[in-house]
Formats: structure tokens, C-alpha cells, sequence
């Protein structure tokens, strides 16, 4: 089956080459960092977790995602997700494994990786979040790829596949819950103590997951014989459209509790990060053009004729993904870091080399997209035949 | 002071009967340890703020009490900070990003940041003279908690240690403790020492991972006092046993209002300051 990979039209290899580049020159920043040090990222004393673990973070939303296609095929026999679920699997596994490397890139002694398994602490979150992850690492390539194999020889999907597809569910919800926890069980670490902290994540998960996974698809269906139809794009879009409200409300829950309590350090984190903190604003347009596209989003999403149009939905997603993105992949990690335990502000600026990297590991995860990718469409386009 | 104290008792006093134990938590956390209007209700209070279960292991629970009315007066006085630098080989990198530091000063305002809002009536000579901070080896420190490989564990006696051979520079610890008490090593703390006297008593570092002030384990070990009270000769810092009601620290703290910082968490810091 993996053979399909090798084979594909010149704009394939292109695409390929170009995902190598990438990778080849995150790779070489990596050398440089593992030579140097972490020194050579925008990191401190004060902010000491920044792009990597804010992508890590964002990714397993993206990874945990995938299950808003499971549930409804598997819990509600929802059939026209049957051929579509696999796109949704692949897409965990080559996040996930991007968490994964992210993971590795932001340590700073990466040859003791293993002494997280040789002294075992389960106390630390840490442990756990590394069972889950690998755990759903696994069982997304337990599942797709038999239910692909069967698909392929045109067999139905024996029941111990079946098996795992069902503990993937709550699986799924435990990856982003306990990537939740590493911050919200923090004390002192104002804009993270928040017992909404995990529904928050598996909100904007369930809509930032299933919004890239739309744009795929969309990818597919033009370069390939392939069409997930309208009809499984349409049921997408509500889910997301439902979860990124949650989302929204969530955040706006954040800003009652701060604002209305009027304690200061509760505060300083959402103004640091949407209004500036002392003259310190640079996060500011992000996160304010973040608010923004996040109700663009399900604006589009919310009036029928508008997502029905393919333009609409792809722009909704892409809002929705830019959304979700810089929530949790620039303001949750800084935010927390802002102002630091002695109410000083040090600002962050991720460097050419940490951004490199960072680039180098997406890189990663869509060559194993890509290729994924290659393999489910050529299943799907043999079964049309 | 004896007097607003007694009024403010007086007044809780009778709102005690009505939620004692949230009462005494309030009265704990304003930093009036051991004087809760009562007892029964004060008690549960104690173990959540104070010192509640610690003696038990060893017999003994390392802590430091810094007096502020002594340390004040040196003006620009780094002999504890120079001792413990030296004797520990922490590299020196001005970049602030980088820094990495075991003992040091910041001013009032940013070490005790959950009661800053008084700033405006605090005295000025308070609010002007720099204060020592450094790792308050919590009874109940949050680094130890979270460490995914124990490289940060809290031994018997208290002292929150650490094995750089472990440690695989998560920094998970870093973004747990909430007094901003450990560093990390951006680079090799070697290039942060050159030109420098070395301790050869006292291991370096390698980049990458992460430390912090260890209370003079090594030195405690060979029966010495930790270097910073050992360099400071005005008689500011005060190291000994708070498991032993006869030590000089519990004499200190009986005779004197201290405080530590950030109480209201729960991770019972074991330094305390004397302000006034
Ligand atoms: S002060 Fe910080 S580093 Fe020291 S024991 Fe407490 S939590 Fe840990
Ligand atoms: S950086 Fe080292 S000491 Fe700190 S949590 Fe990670 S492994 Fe433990």
C-alpha cells in the first residue's frame, strides 16, 4: 500500500522537494541549537517555554480533532463519514508526531530524553502527557491504516480495529486534557489556573482539527479523483462552527471572571496579551486580529448559504485555523509567562533559527501528511474504479 | 504593631464563630501565624499555610530567616551573593534573558507581589532597600512536583535539591515555581566564567539544564553553615532548624513578624524575612 507514495506526478515531487528543503534547513538549525543551546532561541529565564511548546500545544488540538469524525460514524452510524475517517486519522498521526519532535527540540539535554521512562514520576503531568500521546500515536496507525488495508482488499474492518476505534474516542479527549493540565495546575501562573483550561482546549480543538481537515480535503478533491462530497463538508462545518462557539465563549467566560473579580493578577495576563500590560503591547494585533477572525469564522459558518459556498467554507476554515492558531500557538504559552512571579514584563521574540525549526518540524508533519495522504487517495480513487 | 494586632483579632474574633476555619485561613494568610482566636479551628488552617508535617522524617527542617532591619542597612552589600556564587561556580551572563543566579536582591514591591498593593503607605526606606531572594525550599514545592524524571526531589530535611545529571532541561519547573527562583542554561555556564576563580570543591554545569540555590547541601554535609550566612557579617541571614523549637531561627521567629512570600499558595516557603 505505502508504495503509492513512490509513485506521483511531477507536481508531487515538487511539492516533496519543496517540504525537503524545509526540513533540511530546520534540520541544520537544529545541529546549530544542539551545538549552542537553547541560547539560540528568543527564550529567558523569565519567558522559558515559547514557540515550541506553544506548536506542541496547538498541535495536539489539532491531533484530538480528528475524533469529531470518529464519534459520529462510529457512536451515531453516521455513514457519509465511513470513507472520510481516515483523513482524519492520518491528519492525528502527523500531528502527533509533530508534538512529539516539538517535544524533543524544546529539551535541553534531548540524549536524556529517557530518563522520563527510566525513572518513571507519575505525579509529574509530564509522564502522563507522554503515555497519551504516544498511546494515540499508536492507535490512529493501529486504526487507519487496517481500515485502509481493508478497504483496499474490500473486506469489511475486523472488530478487534473496530475496538480501537472506540477507545480512540475518549483517548482523544484524554490527550487534550492532559496537555490542559501541565498548565493549569500551575500555582502562580495566573493566566493558566483556570479550571476551564481543558474544555477550552478541546473546544478550540474540535474546531480548529476538523477546520484544517476541511481545507485538506478540499486540497484532495482537486488534485485527486477523489470527493469526500458536499454533503460530509457541510456536517464538518457545523461541527466546527458549534465547537469554535464554545471556544468564543470560553475565552469570553475568562474575561468575565478577571475583569468582574477585579484581582489584578488574574487580570494582567488577558490585558498583557489583548490590551497591553505598561506599555508592553506587542502581542496586541495578534491576539485582538485572533478575536476577530474567530467571529468571522462562524459568522460565515453560522448562515447556511454563505458555507455552502466552497470559497466561504475555505475562508471560514482558514480564519478559524488562523484563530485557534494564535490562541494557542503564540498567546496561551506567553500569556502565562507575562508578567513573570516578580510582575515584571520580559517580552518574547522567537529568533530565525527557533522559527526555522519550528518551520522545519511542520515540514516534517506534512511530508508524512503528504505522503499518508497519497496512500488513502489512491485506495479511494481504486475503489471508484 | 501589638495593639492594630489585637484590634484585628478582636474583630475577626467574633466573625470566627461563624466560619472559623476560613477566618483563620485569612488571619494566616495576613502573616499573623500561631494566633488564631481558635485553636481547634486555627489548627487546620496551620497545616494548609504554615509548617504543619515536617518534622517527622528526619527531625530536621533547614530554613532560613533574613533580617531585613540588618540587611538594609549595607547599602550595595553583595558579600552572601559574591559567597554563594563563588562557592557554587554560577556563571555570570548580564544579559538578564540568560541570567543565571542562586541568591540575589530585588526590590519589595516585586518579592512581595501579592501585598504591593499597599505600596503607597509602605515606608519608604521599606519600599527602597532591595530585598534577598533566593530558592525558598518549599514543604510543598510545586518544581518537585512537576519534574517528569525527579531530578528536582526534596529530601528529608527539607532542602529541595537537585541532580544536574538527571535533570533533561524540561523547564517544567521553571514555568511551577512561582517565586522565579530557578535558572536555566541557555548556554555553557562555562563561557560565564571565564576569567573567573573556580571552586573546584563544586561541580560546573552543562548547558541545558536547569539550577538553583541548593541551601549548602555540600556544605552542610561537612557540619559547615551555608556560605552566604558564613559571608554575610552583619548578621543578617539566620540558617538553622525549624523542627527545633530551641533554635536560633524559632527564637527569631518568636521574638519577630515575619513574612514569606506568596503564602496564600500553599507551598509553605521555609525563608522568611523580618521586615521591620
Ligand atoms: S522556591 Fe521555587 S524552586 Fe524553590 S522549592 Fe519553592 S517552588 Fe521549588
Ligand atoms: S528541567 Fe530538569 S529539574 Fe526541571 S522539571 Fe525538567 S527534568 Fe526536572
Amino acid at each position: 500500500m505505502i508504495e503509492k507514495a513512490l509513485q506521483g506526478s511531477s507536481r508531487y515531487w515538487t511539492w516533496i522537494g519543496f517540504l525537503l528543503v524545509l526540513i533540511g534547513a530546520g534540520f541544520i538549525s537544529y545541529l546549530y541549537q544542539l551545538k549552542t543551546g537553547l541560547g539560540i532561541t528568543g527564550m529567558s529565564r523569565d519567558v522559558s517555554w515559547g514557540v515550541y511548546i506553544a506548536q506542541f500545544t496547538y498541535l495536539v488540538g489539532v491531533a484530538a480533532g480528528a475524533v469529531m469524525l470518529v464519534i459520529p460514524e462510529l457512536l451515531h452510524g453516521y455513514h457519509p463519514y465511513r470513507r472520510v475517517v481516515v483523513f482524519g486519522e492520518f491528519l492525528a498521526i502527523a500531528a502527533v508526531t509533530m508534538c512529539l519532535l516539538f517535544i524533543v527540540v524544546d529539551i535541553g539535554q534531548p540524549a536524556r530524553l529517557f530518563n522520563v521512562l527510566l525513572h518513571p514520576t507519575p505525579n509529574s503531568i509530564l509522564f502522563w502527557d507522554m503515555i497519551v500521546l504516544n498511546g494515540y500515536l499508536l492507535i490512529n496507525i493501529i486504526v487507519g491504516y487496517n481500515t485502509l488495508l481493508c478497504d483496499k482488499k474490500g473486506i469489511p474492518v475486523p472488530k478487534w480495529v473496530k475496538f480501537f476505534a472506540y477507545v480512540s474516542i475518549p483517548w482523544a479527549f484524554s490527550i487534550h486534557t492532559v496537555t490542559a493540565f501541565l498548565y493549569s495546575g500551575l500555582p502562580g501562573r495566573h493566566a493558566w489556573l483556570t479550571a476551564i483550561m481543558a474544555p477550552r482546549f478541546l473546544a478550540s480543538a474540535f474546531a480548529s482539527g476538523p477546520a484544517l481537515l476541511i481545507l485538506l480535503l478540499l486540497i484532495v478533491r482537486k488534485v485527486s479523483k477523489y470527493d469526500p462530497g458536499e454533503k460530509v463538508l457541510q456536517s464538518i462545518a457545523k461541527t466546527i462552527c458549534y465547537a469554535m462557539i464554545a471556544n468564543l465563549f470560553f475565552v469570553g467566560l475568562e474575561f468575565f471572571t478577571a475583569f468582574y473579580s477585579n484581582i489584578p493578577s488574574h487580570m494582567h495576563g488577558l490585558e498583557y496579551l489583548f490590551f497591553g500590560l505598561h506599555g508592553h503591547d506587542q502581542l496586541v494585533p495578534w491576539m485582538q486580529t485572533a478575536g476577530v477572525l474567530g467571529f468571522l469564522g462562524v459568522f460565515i459558518l453560522l448562515i447556511p448559504p454563505l458555507r455552502r459556498r466552497i470559497g466561504f467554507l475555505a475562508l471560514a476554515c482558514a480564519a478559524i485555523i488562523a484563530s485557534t492558531w494564535t490562541d494557542k500557538g503564540v498567546g496561551l504559552v506567553i500569556g502565562g509567562f507575562v508578567p513573570n512571579p516578580f510582575e515584571k514584563i520580559t517580552e518574547y521574540h522567537p529568533t530565525f533559527p527557533e522559527i526555522t525549526i519550528a518551520i522545519g518540524i511542520w515540514a516534517v508533519g506534512f511530508l508524512i501528511l503528504t505522503v499518508l495522504y497519497k496512500v488513502a487517495i489512491s485506495v479511494r480513487e481504486q475503489e471508484l474504479n | 504593631m501589638e495593639l492594630k494586632r489585637r484590634d484585628f483579632l478582636k474583630i475577626v474574633g467574633g466573625s470566627a464563630l461563624i466560619g472559623g476555619s476560613a477566618i483563620s485561613a485569612l488571619v494566616e494568610e495576613a502573616g499573623i501565624a500561631h494566633a488564631s482566636p481558635h485553636e481547634e479551628h486555627g489548627h487546620s488552617a496551620e497545616e494548609d499555610h504554615g509548617h504543619g508535617h515536617i518534622e517527622e522524617a528526619s527531625g530536621i527542617r533547614w530554613a532560613m530567616v533574613v533580617d531585613m532591619r540588618k540587611c538594609s542597612e549595607q547599602e550595595g552589600c553583595r558579600d552572601c551573593i559574591n559567597a554563594c556564587h563563588y562557592v557554587h561556580n554560577v556563571p555570570n551572563f548580564p544579559d538578564p534573558k540568560e541570567e543565571v543566579k542562586w541568591i540575589w536582591k530585588d526590590e519589595y514591591h516585586h518579592v512581595f507581589t501579592d501585598i504591593s498593593t499597599l505600596d503607597p503607605y509602605v515606608p519608604e526606606h521599606i519600599k527602597r532597600h532591595p530585598f534577598l531572594v533566593l530558592c525558598n525550599h518549599c514543604d510543598n514545592p510545586p518544581c518537585v512536583r512537576v519534574c517528569p524524571t525527579k531530578a528536582t526531589f526534596k529530601r528529608p530535611d527539607g532542602i529541595v535539591a537537585m541532580d544536574y545529571h538527571r535533570c533533561i532541561g524540561c523547564r517544567f519547573c521553571m514555568a511551577a515555581c512561582p517565586y522565579g527562583s530557578r535558572s536555566f542554561n541557555w548556554r555553557d555556564p562555562r563561557l560565564g566564567l571565564k576569567g573567573r576563580e573556580l571552586n573546584y570543591e563544586f561541580p560546573t554545569r552543562m548547558r541545558g539544564v536547569v539550577e538553583k540555590c541548593n541551601f549548602c547541601v555540600e556544605r552542610l554535609a561537612q557540619g559547615k553553615i551555608p556560605a552566604c550566612v558564613e559571608a554575610c557579617k552583619h548578621g543578617a541571614l539566620t540558617f538553622g532548624n525549624l523542627a527545633d523549637p530551641n533554635s536560633e531561627v524559632r527564637a527569631l521567629l518568636r521574638e519577630n513578624y515575619a513574612l514569606r512570600r506568596k503564602p496564600q499558595l500553599g507551598t509553605k516557603p521555609s525563608v522568611f524575612y523580618i521586615i521591620a
